[in-house]
């Protein structure tokens, strides 16, 4: 319904210069549409509750990176912790109080030789539990298609450059397995404790596609 | 017992595939087994009781892409089912 305000139009572009987000309002799919059948349904049977979806929404909403930084943090002060993370990272994190739920998951490290870059081509698999939600370009064509084929140049466009004496292994999550990049620990970084080291630790490290801040 | 070299079986059946269509009839070897793990072509319908052998093979970049290779000694691991699986003759 169009309609007007004093100061401002919903047509054009906004005072910053970019387009108006449209507003939603096409039709559900069918999907969406199963989705609310499929929840009222759980409700009305009293196999679950609103609230209780609404719970578990917000504890995904929860998780982030920083779960991740923590076990990397505690992999670079702690050389059995991080040799239990690589024998079986699930354990190592439930260990540090992380729910990782029944999903499996291996840490892979990056070494002076080896560098180590997750994926997953057929669909978007990602270490949920202990760096949030996927960030959109991990779930896109682009990346997942590319990542396989010249992992090198995707790196590069993420400003990571590698020597060609690094071996680069990329790893497809295609089935039950989640993956989780141990990064190398920044040089320069003694003086800092667990927590001081655990904010060097970004996402993308952990996913490959990045290093670690340096210290300052 | 699976050997060390395996091939990645090149059928292309209908349905909930998890083997990657690229690995397809390509060569690797078992870079760790991981256990059994429900089948997901069966999952998909719902039947649950179908657990297979799954591992970790690693692919070198010049078995997967050959000369368009980036770097023919960088790797994939990728998770496969047993039954994807065969022997490799060298």
């Amino acid at each position: 319904m169009p309609h007007d305000h004093p100061g401002h139009s919903h047509d054009g572009l906004s005072p910053s210069g970019h387009p108006y987000r449209p507003d939603n309002d096409q039709p559900l799919t069918y999907w969406q549409t199963m989705e609310i059948a499929l929840r009222e349904l759980l409700i009305e049977r009293g196999e679950t509750t609103a609230e209780e979806i609404a719970r578990q929404i917000d504890a995904m909403d929860a998780r982030s990176p920083a779960n991740g930084a923590a076990v990397v943090a505690r992999a670079w002060t702690d050389p059995a912790f991080k040799q239990r993370l690589l024998d079986d990272a699930g354990a190592a994190s439930r260990e540090m109080g992380f729910d990782i739920g029944p999903m499996r998951l291996i840490a892979v490290e990056n070494t002076q030789q080896i560098h180590n870059v997750i994926v997953c081509t057929l669909c978007s698999c990602y270490p949920r539990n202990l760096l949030g939600l996927p960030p959109d370009w991990y779930k896109s064509r682009a990346y997942r298609s590319r990542t396989v084929k010249e992992p090198r140049k995707v790196l590069k466009e993420f400003g990571l450059d590698l020597p060609d004496e690094v071996t680069v292994r990329v790893h497809d999550s295609t089935a039950d397995m989640r993956y989780i990049v141990l990064p190398r620990r920044p040089d320069g970084a003694e003086h800092l404790d667990e927590d001081g080291l655990a904010r060097l630790v970004t996402r993308d490290s952990m996913i490959g596609t990045g290093l670690p801040r340096r210290p300052e | 017992m699976m050997p060390d070299r395996v091939r990645v079986r090149a059928m292309m059946p209908p349905g909930h595939v998890r083997t990657p269509a690229y690995l397809r009839g390509k060569t690797g070897i078992i870079e760790r087994p991981l256990g059994r793990f429900g089948n997901p072509e069966e999952l998909a319908y719902g039947r649950r009781d179908d657990t297979r052998e799954l591992y970790r093979v690693r692919f070198t970049m010049a078995e997967v892409w050959g000369d368009a290779a980036e770097r023919p000694t960088d790797t994939i691991d990728a998770e496969i089912f047993a039954h994807w699986l065969v022997p490799a003759k060298d």
